[in-house]
């Protein structure tokens, strides 16, 4: 900290201000004022009252909005119980493993999330690998599907959003001080017990973090449901991008784009408020 | 005799548990890896139609002809044109809010924090169709100078937040002694200050240009009529899917993976430079 001050204190007070400039206002300009037009573009159909737009999202898809939400909240469960485990495994037992794992999970960023997407289906298409096995397995019945289906598209997403899962229950697992579970197993803790009561615990900064990294992307997505299910699996980022794209309907889209950032937003508040904004970066 | 066995068999219960715990780890990297495995194997197939979506047979043909499809490299190229100009605004952006919110106490920098922060926690569809908006409210029309705005807008968080965290904590003081040594300003910010912060600028600037590279759902807003690399691939997996997409998306993997292992082998130089200098 005394470096922060003695490096202050010979230059400018304004400093600090220029530094940020650049950069906060490309934000305002194409962040915080294209908000606010998404919100005034809501309220611009003529002749009709201001809620119009909102009221239409919700009569006519209020259902991709529960959809979407749902398919997001499974995808950062599942993302969950196969995300924390692996992130335990890397932290506590990989030795000199760690970085090569480390790289391993961050290796899908490197291919287009659209050409992973793509050999989903070319693995989960009725003819293809995964549908062939479990049939042969009996957990799938003749003829049975994995595209086209809720669990096509929860897999999906789940697969897209893992490392984002992954990374940060790492990190705070790995900032855990390995003293405090040895203290508790001098206490006679058992493994199960100096988890549950020491580790856990710790790591639920990470836990948080990355499931909103999860939730928030899976909810606003459309690809996987797109390329992985059929219109019964349609989400709510599909009718936007259609009405923005296709329909320009620009009152309903907007309304419903900002509906959906208005939701999110309210609980990610909500969740900064208890843990602080650092948290999440 | 009792007591042993008992702790015996909890011994071996508590190591299969612990394997079977690597074994679920092994295995959720295997889900991670599956479709990567795919790309490649797909890009030697010679596909029955206009879908690389079956395997029918061993082909070099793809690896031979990779730039046989011109609409591909074409907006390979304007990919790449796009991840270049924006990764190049943003590091500069990006580093000068993370030099500012490291260097600095200053009012506002709370509110610094949360403009960086919200972009993250707003899904991709919101920031484009928002940006979209706008650009409709201004009647500006969506092309290339529109998908560079976007991909800067996007990346300018991302960054600042990388470079943050990677120079906390560090000794700014030796900007301090090379001031009272009689550096100039500007050889205390190339000699000094530059070569402490490059690493994780670095990092910042690899990290914008593939977010840039793969950013779908923000471009198809507001691109207008160009077509970038996701949104060629977008269009292709509705008409035509050829095994060239598998091996560009290959060659990429290849060439970052190369990139990924440079970088790491020069941060842990630099880290052991750092290390020779004195600690607060």
């Amino acid at each position: 900290m005394a470096g922060i001050a003695a490096g202050g204190s010979r230059r400018s007070p304004f400093a600090p201000y220029l530094l940020v400039a650049p950069g906060v206002l490309w934000l305002l300009f194409f962040f915080v004022i294209p908000i606010a037009t998404l919100g005034k573009t809501a309220v611009s159909a003529q002749g009709v009252p201001w809620y119009d737009g909102f009221a239409r999202a919700y009569t006519s898809y209020g259902v991709h909005f529960f959809r979407s939400f749902r398919y997001a909240l499974a995808a950062t469960l599942a993302g969950l119980a196969l995300g924390y485990p692996l992130a335990y495994v890397i932290a506590f037992r990989s030795g000199r493993l760690k970085n090569l794992l480390l790289g391993l999970v961050i290796l899908p960023f490197f291919t287009t999330f659209l050409v992973r997407t793509f050999a989903w289906k070319t693995i989960l298409n009725d003819s293809g690998p995964a549908v062939w096995l479990l049939v042969r397995l009996h957990i799938l019945p003749e003829g049975g599907q994995l595209l086209n289906t809720t669990m096509g598209v929860v897999g999906g997403l789940t697969y897209n959003f893992l490392p984002f899962m992954i990374l940060p229950i790492y990190v705070s697992l790995e900032k855990i001080d390995r003293r405090l579970t040895e203290a508790a197993q001098d206490l006679y803790s058992g493994p199960w017990a100096s988890f549950r009561k020491v580790v856990l615990p710790l790591s639920m900064p990470g836990v948080f973090a990355g499931s909103l990294l999860t939730f928030i992307p899976a909810t606003g997505d459309f690809i996987n449901a797109e390329l992985l299910g059929s219109p019964n699996q349609q989400m709510i980022g599909t009718v936007i991008q259609n009405q923005f794209l296709q329909v320009r309907d620009y009152p309903l889209a907007a309304s419903l784009s900002f509906v959906l950032m208005a939701i999110i937003t309210i609980g990610v508040l909500a969740y900064a408020r208890v843990l602080g904004t650092e948290e999440l970066a | 005799m009792a007591a042993p066995l008992r702790w015996r068999v909890a011994a071996a219960g508590r190591r299969l548990a612990t394997r079977s715990l690597d074994i679920y780890g092994g295995l959720v990297l295997v889900y991670l890896f599956l479709p990567i495995f795919v790309i490649i194997l797909y890009s030697f197939n010679k596909p029955e139609g206009k879908f690389n979506f079956v395997w029918k047979s061993f082909s070099l043909d793809a690896w031979a002809n990779p730039f046989k499809y011109e609409a591909l490299v074409d907006a390979m190229k304007l990919s790449l044109k796009v991840a270049s100009l924006s990764t190049a605004v943003a590091t500069i952006f990006g580093t000068l809010i993370a030099l500012a919110l490291c260097r600095y106490v200053f009012k506002g920098s709370g509110l610094v924090n949360l403009l960086l922060v919200l972009p993250l926690t707003t899904p991709e569809i919101v920031l484009g169709s928002s940006l979209l908006s706008l650009f409709l409210n201004l009647n500006t029309a969506t092309g290339f100078r529109t998908i560079v705005i976007a991909h800067i807008m996007f990346s300018v968080s991302y960054v600042a937040l990388t470079v943050r965290a990677r120079i906390r904590g560090f000794d700014w003081t030796l900007e301090e002694a090379a001031m009272d040594l009689g550096a100039t300003p500007f050889r205390v910010v190339t000699k000094v200050t530059l070569p402490l912060i490059a690493p994780g600028i670095a990092a910042a600037g690899m990290l914008s240009f593939a977010l840039s590279l793969d950013d779908f759902i923000i471009t198809l807003f507001n691109s207008g009529s160009r077509v970038t690399y996701p949104l060629y691939v977008y269009g292709a997996q509705r008409a035509a899917f050829p095994p060239q997409i598998n091996v560009l998306a290959t060659a990429i993997l290849a060439g970052s993976l190369l990139l990924l292992g440079g970088t790491v082998l020069w941060q842990e130089r630099s880290a052991r430079l750092a290390m020779i200098g004195p600690k607060a």
